[in-house]
């Protein structure tokens, strides 16, 4: 029985990181349509400077909102120098951008802080909590990830449901033309959507980086994990994000507790598949996908 | 004629063969083995931009696909006997298979979706190999003797020639598929699912067989890139192969069988390219090394944002301002951009007519110059569909 | 069927098709020299190659080991290279591709004229070029890879050099036996040649009544903390952990572990033990943004009694000869990796190695031949002079090189390592020297001394 609880727990932790992923990648999508694959490696990036803050003595809180306003800043640089030039082109383009941004952020980040092992320090203790006589998988530092992923949602349905922004958002996304008529200004929104994106997708790593190997490249499965979660939460809704990437994660925690960790991906793989087969959208997905 | 069409692509596949004939035979052994390299690159990108620029499909699976070809060739290669040709074939068959398996429930998919699903295939089914190593060898992977070249040949010339004659094969396979009927209708489908199924196209069945037919070039490349290196190993099919595919497509020109060749040609030279320029500026191995991967990622970037058409867009582009300045054909024939107002999409769709059959070619040039034929307004009137 | 009349346009456009798949790959293939005929040697200078991870996932801590190497190539140079010659190491990235290997190394043959591939690393990377080197009678030396396939009459050319994982597994697992007998074993290992040959070597010693749990992991799904693998081995009451584990993944399973309470005790191959490259991986579980002495100190808990087996002097033995002259040479000719990285487990794998290499040169002589080279490490392999605590095996049967080594555990009672990026735990021994075959061959004393560094190389490095 001890073994199911922690590999359920195991699952839980992950799953909220893959969700945070997730979440940015959604914001991206709804707000401009574009899937963005280089959404870890600017986490990865921002949380690299924070690292660079901590070994400069700097403190832990005080480097962390410096990783996600770096975020955001990036973010916004990357939507107005990157992405708007491609507007009205083949989808496919801002993808490969999107790709080779991935490329050159992993190879920045290892020209400037290369190649040696090294730990990023937890925001809170690691050791898991007791109950009774028994240890849990689940420290204090896995409730803060919960914790701080669910505000974030939270927040981001409120944010577009009931403020004059997201509204503002909702419409720059549904009907650029229509929105710029009424006032709405598209690009500035755009380039908002994706720095509040890249805000979240740098607290994601942040809370990813105590867990991994510590490396430019720690980002890149937890972005092929989220964008499944993402895919399964369909790729408009921040609660399919959540439930996505808590389904994910838990559902590979257990393949790969039960079957072997190199079919982990096959299982989400398979999950993917038979979700997709029910609903070709997502989950939660608001807007039907053409059935023809 | 009926024939004209496939006589042009034999006699440009020839003409092409003899180039390459003659090019294998001035250059060296190293050089041949990546001239071979380039060609297995050039099916597999053939198949990936029939899928994505002709159908429309985006697939981030593709290394995977490839890894299926190149064990089902390794494996056959070890325990059979059987003769090359068979066997390449046979493991084009397999992956063909595979490949209708995993078109069938994606072609209910529509763009990110099906891109997450490849995602997860390129990512997961090379491990089955590490999860049944003792079928698969594990980490010390499948070791094939290539076939001995005849007489005192370079084996490498020799090996490049069988690459390069099966990659002008399939390209050959694939322009005259582009221009059947099938063609036609991954086209509809790309442009308009639902007006496509109003005219009588079956969807799903297209997308399945656009997806099968891009499985069959892709393990046909895995199969040949096994020739070329003598082992299939797991290592060989990381999550950044089918990326690679992704941007090598697209630099190129999605859509374009022509385009493939720079697609190919930047896959196996862009590397180590880049890493010289990085090693020029001197700085140690190691940086110079991720600077290499920084160029690499430079370059996609750039082309993406000045070309989006790939490079053989910006050739034809420029060929076309070329022979414009020259005069020797009036401007509005040469211009590629047809700028419909509602949807800029088109620039890329009228690109793509450049390279289908003439008689669409010159049906938009018709159009230009204000000429018209019945028949070829039926054909415009499925292959626009926004009409 | 329309008859359009294309004529001159559309033939034209076909020739034109034709040339441009012609300019693509004239345009992109760069000019190249003669075909090699040439064998890399000249009277002034040895050029040799090799393929490494320098950049990608398998990068980290191994892209050390080759500018190492140049460290003490550079060091042969400065002092007129070896009968004249001096030694140009020309190493490439392939990202632990075979694909990239085949290519790189078939560039470095035919393109660069190496005389032999020195310091490649990698089992899969390795043995996609094994056939094709050793075809091409190239030798391909002191492979770094703990493989036993390097030692195959079917390939002369090739040479291992750092002990084959199974003789770790053997010694540690024997020392499990004696030492922890009655107590229940398991197992964590990567899912590939490295781990399996670990577990082979073990399972030879121990008995398997005792092994309860074998968890595996894949490494090329390796991103997250092996929680469920380290929940599962304390659910099976593993009092003893023997770990084939890579650096990362060391870190990844021990802090899962320390977080749910499990402290088993961890007997761990030297591939993933080194304090230097493993006590920072740690450093997340014991400081919130410390400094590098203060995470030390901390991180030294979590490490201090872990077993392992070393083959080479350990840092923390600042007396040893061999300690004092690997420092010198990487402050004075790697500077920038001396303060990046110090000497840790993967700086000294790289100097011992290209020392080895700087001998074989030696022993072959002014008339230096491919075929030569080879002679020399049969023959006069096993009097080498290098750091390893055995001597190397080389025989014209064996083609393998350190073949033993001794158990230690690492202590805080024992003199610190001190590197550039701090002070990390240090390592006492607790057996003598050993050695064993990978075979099934019995596990042996060894009871000679340790080679001492040459006059030379004492005074000029």
């Amino acid at each position: 029985m001890g073994l199911f609880v922690n590999v359920l727990l195991n699952g839980v932790t992950d799953g909220t990181i893959f969700a945070a992923v997730a979440l940015a990648l959604v914001l991206i999508h709804r707000a401009t349509g574009v899937v963005n694959f280089a959404q870890g490696a600017m986490g990865m990036l921002t949380t690299f400077v924070a690292f660079s803050l901590l070994t400069a003595g700097v403190g832990y809180w005080g480097a962390f909102v410096v990783a996600l306003a770096a975020g955001f800043v990036l973010g916004a640089l990357v939507e107005r120098v990157l992405i708007r030039p491609l507007e009205g082109k083949p989808p496919l383009n801002p993808v490969i951008v999107t790709i080779g941004l991935l490329v050159v952020l992993e190879g920045v980040a290892g020209s400037i802080w290369g190649n040696t092992s090294r730990g990023f320090p937890a925001a809170f203790s690691q050791s898991g909590i007791r109950f009774g006589h028994d240890t849990v998988a689940f420290s204090h530092f896995d409730v803060f990830i919960l914790v701080a992923v669910l505000a974030l949602m939270v927040g981001l349905l409120g944010l577009f449901r009931w403020t004059d922004l997201g509204l503002r958002m909702r419409a720059a996304a549904f009907a650029p033309v229509v929105a710029r008529l009424l006032g709405v200004r598209v690009g500035r929104t755009f380039s908002l959507g994706w720095a509040m994106a890249a805000t979240v997708g740098a607290l994601a790593a942040l809370l990813a980086a105590p867990l991994s190997s510590f490396s430019p490249y720690y980002m890149d499965l937890y972005l092929v994990y989220g964008f499944t979660a993402a895919v399964l939460g369909g790729l408009d809704s921040p609660v399919g994000a959540l439930v996505g990437g808590l389904v994910t994660g838990v559902s590979t925690s257990f393949v790969g507790g039960y079957l072997g960790s190199s079919l982990e991906p096959l299982g989400s793989l398979a999950l993917l598949l038979v979700v997709l087969m029910i609903r070709p959208q997502g989950l939660f997905a608001t807007t039907a996908a053409r059935r023809v | 004629m009926a024939g004209q069409p496939l006589v042009r692509h034999l006699v440009l596949a020839l003409a092409a063969a003899a180039g390459f004939y003659l090019l294998t035979s001035v250059l060296s052994p190293y050089d041949n083995f990546q001239v071979g390299e380039i060609a297995a690159y050039a099916v597999a990108l053939a198949g990936l931009s029939v899928l994505t620029g002709v159908n429309g499909q985006i697939s981030l699976g593709h290394g995977a696909l490839m890894a299926v070809g190149a064990y089902s060739f390794g494996l056959l290669m070890t325990h059979t006997q059987l003769n090359l040709m068979v066997e390449l074939l046979a493991a084009v068959g397999l992956t063909t298979v595979l490949g209708i398996a995993v078109g069938i429930p994606s072609a209910r998919l529509a763009g990110p979706y099906l891109a997450g699903v490849t995602l997860m295939l390129a990512l997961g089914l090379p491990l089955l190999a590490d999860q049944y190593s003792s079928t698969f060898g594990g980490d010390q992977g499948l070791t094939i003797t290539p076939p001995a070249a005849p007489g005192s040949l370079d084996p490498e010339r020799w090996l490049a020639w069988i690459q390069i004659a099966a990659a002008l094969v399939t390209i050959v396979l694939l322009a005259n598929l582009l221009r059947s009927r099938f063609g036609r209708a991954f086209r509809a489908v790309r442009d308009d699912e639902v007006a496509a199924e109003l005219a009588g196209i079956h969807v799903g069945r297209t997308k399945v067989l656009a997806f099968a037919v891009s499985a069959a070039c892709a393990g046909l490349a895995g199969a040949l890139l096994v020739l070329s290196t003598g082992i299939v190993n797991t290592g060989e099919f990381p999550l950044s192969l089918s990326i690679d595919l992704l941007a090598g497509m697209v630099l190129g020109g999605a859509g374009s069988l022509m385009g493939v060749w720079w697609g190919a040609v930047a896959l196996v030279y862009l590397p180590q390219w880049s890493t010289s320029v990085a090693g020029s500026l001197s700085l140690g191995n190691g940086v110079s090394a991720y600077l290499a991967t920084v160029v690499f990622g430079l370059i996609l970037i750039v082309v993406m944002l000045v070309a989006p058409s790939g490079l053989q867009g910006l050739l034809r582009w420029t060929g076309g301002r070329l022979l414009s300045t020259l005069r020797w054909v009036p401007a509005s024939v040469t211009a590629l951009e047809v700028r419909q107002p509602a949807n800029q999409e088109k620039d890329q769709e009228s690109q793509e007519k450049d390279q289908e059959s003439q008689e669409s070619q010159e049906s938009q040039e018709s159009q230009e110059s204000q000429e018209s034929q019945e028949s070829q307004d039926k054909q415009d009137r499925t292959e626009r569909s926004e009409a | 069927m329309r008859a359009r009349q294309g004529g001159v346009r559309s033939w034209g456009r076909a020739l034109a098709a034709a040339a441009t798949v012609l300019a693509a790959v004239v345009v992109a293939v760069p000019a190249t020299s003669a075909s090699a005929a040439e064998s890399g040697v000249t009277a002034h200078s040895i050029t040799i190659g090799a393929t490494v991870p320098l950049t990608g996932p398998a990068a980290p801590g191994y892209s050390e080991i080759a500018p190492a190497m140049n460290a003490v190539f550079d060091w042969v140079n400065a002092h007129g290279g070896v009968h004249g010659r001096k030694i140009h190491y020309l190493y490439l990235d392939d990202q632990y591709n075979p694909a990239k290997t085949a290519t790189l190394t078939r560039q470095l043959v035919l393109q660069d004229s190496i005389f032999a591939d020195v310091g490649s690393l990698g089992t899969p990377t390795q043995t996609a070029v094994q056939g094709y080197l050793n075809a091409e009678k190239i030798p391909q030396l002191f492979i770094e890879s703990g493989c036993n396939c390097w030692s195959d009459p079917k390939y002369p050319y090739s040479f291992g050099w750092q002990p084959p994982y199974t003789i770790e597994g053997k010694i540690l697992g024997a020392y499990v036996k004696q030492h922890f007998a009655g107590e229940k074993v398991g197992f964590l290992y990567q899912d590939d040649e490295f781990g399996q040959d670990f577990v082979k070597g073990a399972d030879m010693e121990l008995p398997a009544s005792s092994i309860v749990s074998r968890q595996s992991y894949d490494a090329a799904t390796l991103s997250g903390p092996l929680a469920n693998q380290v929940a599962a081995l304390k659910a099976a009451g593993a009092k003893v952990v023997m770990m084939a584990t890579i650096p990362a993944a060391t870190a990844l399973a021990m802090l899962p572990a320390a977080a749910i309470g499990y402290q088993p005790q961890y007997v761990v191959s030297s591939v993933g033990a080194d304090p230097p490259t493993v006590g920072p991986l740690l450093a997340s579980f014991t400081a919130k943004g410390g400094g590098s002495a203060a995470e030390a100190k901390a991180t030294a808990a979590l490490l201090k009694g872990l077993i392992t087996f070393a083959y080479a002097p350990p840092e923390n033995q600042t007396a040893n000869p061999w300690v004092q002259v690997s420092r010198k040479l990487l402050q004075k000719y790697a500077p920038s990796l001396w303060s990046s990285a110090g000497l840790d487990g993967n700086t000294e794998y790289g100097v011992a190695l290209a020392y080895t290499f700087v001998q074989a040169l030696q022993a072959a002589g002014k008339n230096l031949t491919r075929a030569g080279l080879l002679k020399a490490i049969a023959t006069d392999g096993h009097k080498f002079v290098t750091p390893g605590l055995v001597p190397l095996s080389y025989s014209s049967s064996v083609h393998f090189g350190y073949e033993g080594g001794e158990v230690v555990q690492l202590s805080s009672s024992a003199p610190p390592a001190v590197t550039p990026t701090g002070s990390w735990i240090g390592a006492t021994p607790l057996t003598g020297v050993e050695t064993t075959s990978p075979g099934a061959g019995p596990i042996e004393k060894y009871h000679g001394g340790s080679s001492k560094p040459p006059s030379a190389l004492l005074r000029t490095a």
